[in-house]
């Protein structure tokens, strides 16, 4: 039984999105072995060391813990006080075809429980997702109690001459409204542990696929999800980026490194050493388009310019529009929404000059740029018509390890209008549409396969 | 180890106060001869704890820490290449001995096979701390700090020694524990751990304490603190940890401070303590710049 429980408590924490394996369920169950039910905080503690694997997961599965285990019986209403007659053997052959009915009247709660979790399985009340699927689980879930049937019987009472069967159908009604209060109760729980998971996971879900760029950008409720979204994203990023890495070049003696080696042996070379190459920690120089035209995605763009400042150790950040600056000190001094406004206030929304900007950035920080920086623009590359100046985007291109550039416009946008960004496309080594998360998401998988040194 | 109650007790008596939670993990684990993950950011006791531990249990500790670049020949076991080389010195000169009288080359290496060979064996074994660990007869505790430095690699290597206590050494076969080590790993998360090493450990995260919890942990630290300095300390340090810092201060910059303010004389709070003392507890420029004009309204807060 209590087996059963422990399963059910594990699917409540996978919905919940806490990771259980096989493994951890075996060890979930010695611990509870040692720990017993009797002292509730030892059983907890002892089955959060063994199930819940990071500060996140603490947090859910206290969440899940209690809202699981604070699960107590159907309460029934108690039957009348005054007017505690038996019932009638009229009344019994009303419902004695009803198992549902005869347990509501005699009050028998474990009887109602069961039919409720039974009826529960059988409707899929598990099943449930969203907060709006609510009222129809709970009508499904009554209907497959049985429901009808006491319905009917309320009917019936109510038909029969004299009004003898009033008083009948009058407590089997008032059952009927606490059976319904109760199945709320139920789903109310069952949606709680199984679904209030998802729902988060819909929603970031649908934000994900949104596109940033379209009017009025990200809403803001959606906001604080996003910058979860994306500090993610860059931690991941950073995670894979910057450690340095030493790859053995296998098969390559160091014959010098060998045979300083071999004098402790008497000149014997015992420790044979190969020839590693060392891989420097690469840097990043991000550049970030704010301009008018970009208004709406310069937010997002800028959300992942401060995520990626954050974890990136070596990074380089420019926003420009009709000039280009460098914003590092806006970043590093400021929290999100904060150094986010600060940009768009000091070079924000003016009109788009990219030539100007990439002067700008000539000028000030060509020379830091070598074959192991990669270079991300941001930016939809509408220039207004002004001289692109590919000859720096070429030099930019030739210096660094890799230019990327991230496009909030499909496609078949580019080259439209005053669009340049076909031209400036020459000059990159990758040159994508990146309009949502999820394709930004996508992309820096890509950049991390072919753009990272490994 | 009867109880949880009675580790807490005994913890305390080593000098390391403990949540309940923090002593259920490790109840757990030496119940269930699992190793334990500890997580939590820097300074809230994570070395500490396995360090108390091995005190209260009378074990020897056995300490590794991972750093980018660690392997085999470092954590685990290496070859005594001298010892080695002069083994094969002695074995050339006695050979020529005992093979002088073989009829033909074919009866010279018939013996040669029958002779011992020990040049790989536990002798010629230099011993690291993860083989070090499980040779210990009666057992110790095994800390491996900061996992989250090493490489992915060598975590997975890890992983035979953290499910079966046992290494395999390829010229010798399985090597086995004799008891099982208690183990502890931590990490501050400079990146995520795999979910094979997640799968195979306990986990404890400790957050920063409460104020009374920290209270204490001050008191049992810093002896001869003042109460009323201890509190005020604290709630002082805990108004920090509310505040957007680069790097919040953990339990051992408050003990750092108390001890700080002990050395000072100073019995209470003032504004002027507060900030001479504020690099101790803060570790960053732009942390100490935030806070320093603050100061006086941060005491006046509570």
């Amino acid at each position: 039984m209590m087996q059963h429980t422990l399963e059910e408590f594990f699917r409540a924490l996978r919905a919940a999105d806490v990771r259980v394996s096989p493994a951890e369920a075996i060890d979930a169950s010695r611990a509870v072995a040692i720990t017993g039910y009797a002292d509730r905080e030892l059983f907890r503690d002892g089955l959060c060391s063994a199930l819940a694997k990071s500060e996140d997961e603490v947090g859910r599965f206290d969440q899940v813990f209690e809202t699981f285990f604070a699960r107590d019986a159907v309460q029934l209403q108690p039957p009348p006080e005054e007017g505690h007659q038996e019932l009638s053997d009229e009344d019994r052959a009303q419902v004695a075809d009803s198992a549902l009915a005869k347990a509501v009247l005699e009050g028998d709660a474990n009887q109602v429980q069961q039919a409720m979790e039974q009826a529960a399985t059988r409707a899929g009340v598990a099943e449930i997702r969203l907060t709006t699927q609510r009222s129809r689980m709970t009508r499904r879930l009554l209907e497959e109690m049985g429901l009808e049937e006491i319905e009917r019987i309320i009917a019936n009472a109510r038909r029969m001459p004299d009004g003898k069967g009033e008083g009948l159908a009058e407590r089997l009604e008032g059952a009927r409204r606490n059976l319904f209060e109760q199945a709320q109760l139920y789903v109310a729980r069952q949606h709680e542990l199984y679904a209030a998971g998802s729902a988060q996971a819909l929603r970031e879900e649908r934000l994900a696929r949104k596109q940033l760029n379209a009017d009025g950008g990200v809403d803001p409720v959606d906001y604080q999800l996003m910058q979860g979204l994306v500090r993610k994203m860059a931690k991941r990023l950073a995670a894979k980026y910057s450690r340095r890495r030493h790859v053995a070049n296998k098969g390559h003696l160091d014959v010098r490194k060998t045979l300083r080696k071999s004098l402790a042996y008497g000149g014997v070379p015992f420790d044979i050493e190969f020839k590693t190459k060392k891989i420097d920690k690469p840097s990043i120089v991000a550049i970030c388009d704010v301009s008018k035209s970009v208004a709406a995605a310069a937010q997002f763009l800028l959300t992942f310019l401060y995520s990626l400042n954050e974890v990136v150790d070596r990074m380089e950040a420019f926003a420009f529009s009709g000039r280009m600056i460098s914003v590092n000190d806006i970043l590093d001094d400021h929290g999100v929404e904060q150094a986010i406004f600060k940009v768009l206030q000091e070079i924000g929304f003016q009109q788009t000059d990219y030539g100007r900007s990439l002067q700008d950035f000539a000028d000030q920080h060509l020379d830091s740029l070598d074959r192991r920086t990669t270079v991300i623009f941001l930016g939809d590359g509408r220039s207004n018509f002004a001289d692109p100046r590919l000859d720096i985007m070429k030099q930019i291109h030739d210096r660094s390890r890799a230019v990327i550039w991230l496009n909030p416009e499909p496609e078949s946008y580019w080259g439209q209008g005053d669009s340049v960004m076909n031209r400036y496309a020459r000059f990159c080594h990758v040159a994508k549409q990146c309009g949502t998360i999820e394709q930004l998401e996508r992309i820096i998988e890509d950049v991390l396969r072919s753009y990272v040194p490994h | 180890m009867s109880s949880v109650e009675a580790l807490i007790e005994g913890l305390a008596s080593v000098g390391y106060i403990a949540s309940r939670r923090i002593a259920t993990a490790l109840y757990m684990a030496v119940k269930l001869e699992k190793p334990i993950l500890v997580e939590g950011s820097a300074g809230v006791g994570k070395t500490e704890l396995a360090l108390s531990t091995a005190k209260l249990l009378g074990l020897p500790l056995i300490r590794m820490q991972c750093y980018e670049g660690l392997d085999e020949s470092k954590a685990l076991y290496e070859w005594k290449y001298g010892k080695q080389l002069l083994y094969t010195q002695i074995l050339k000169d006695r050979m020529g001995e005992a093979l002088a009288d073989a009829a033909d080359m074919d009866e010279a290496m018939v013996r040669l096979h029958g002779m011992g060979d020990l040049f790989y064996s536990e002798p010629f074994l230099e011993p690291r701390p993860l083989m070090r660990a499980l040779k210990e007869d009666d057992g110790c505790v095994l800390l491996i700090d900061e996992i989250d430095k090493s490489d992915e690699a060598f975590e997975a290597f890890l992983l035979e020694v953290l499910s079966a206590y046992q290494v395999s050494v390829p010229e010798l076969g399985v090597l086995k524990a004799k008891t099982p080590p208690l183990v502890f790993l931590t990490s501050n998360n400079v990146r995520d751990l795999g979910d094979a090493l997640k799968r195979r450990c306990l986990h404890l995260h400790i957050p920063l304490p409460e104020a009374a919890l920290e209270e204490r942990i001050v008191a049992s630290r810093v002896p001869g603190i003042e109460a009323k300095l201890t509190r005020e300390l604290v709630a002082f340090v805990q108004s920090l940890r509310t505040m957007d810092l680069r790097k919040a201060p953990s339990i051992s910059e408050t003990v750092d401070w108390a001890r700080a303010l002990v050395l000072l004389h100073a019995d209470s709070l003032g504004a002027d303590v507060v900030r001479d003392t504020l690099n101790v507890i803060l570790k960053f420029e732009q942390d100490i710049a935030a806070v320093e004009p603050q100061v006086v309204e941060l005491l006046h807060k509570r």
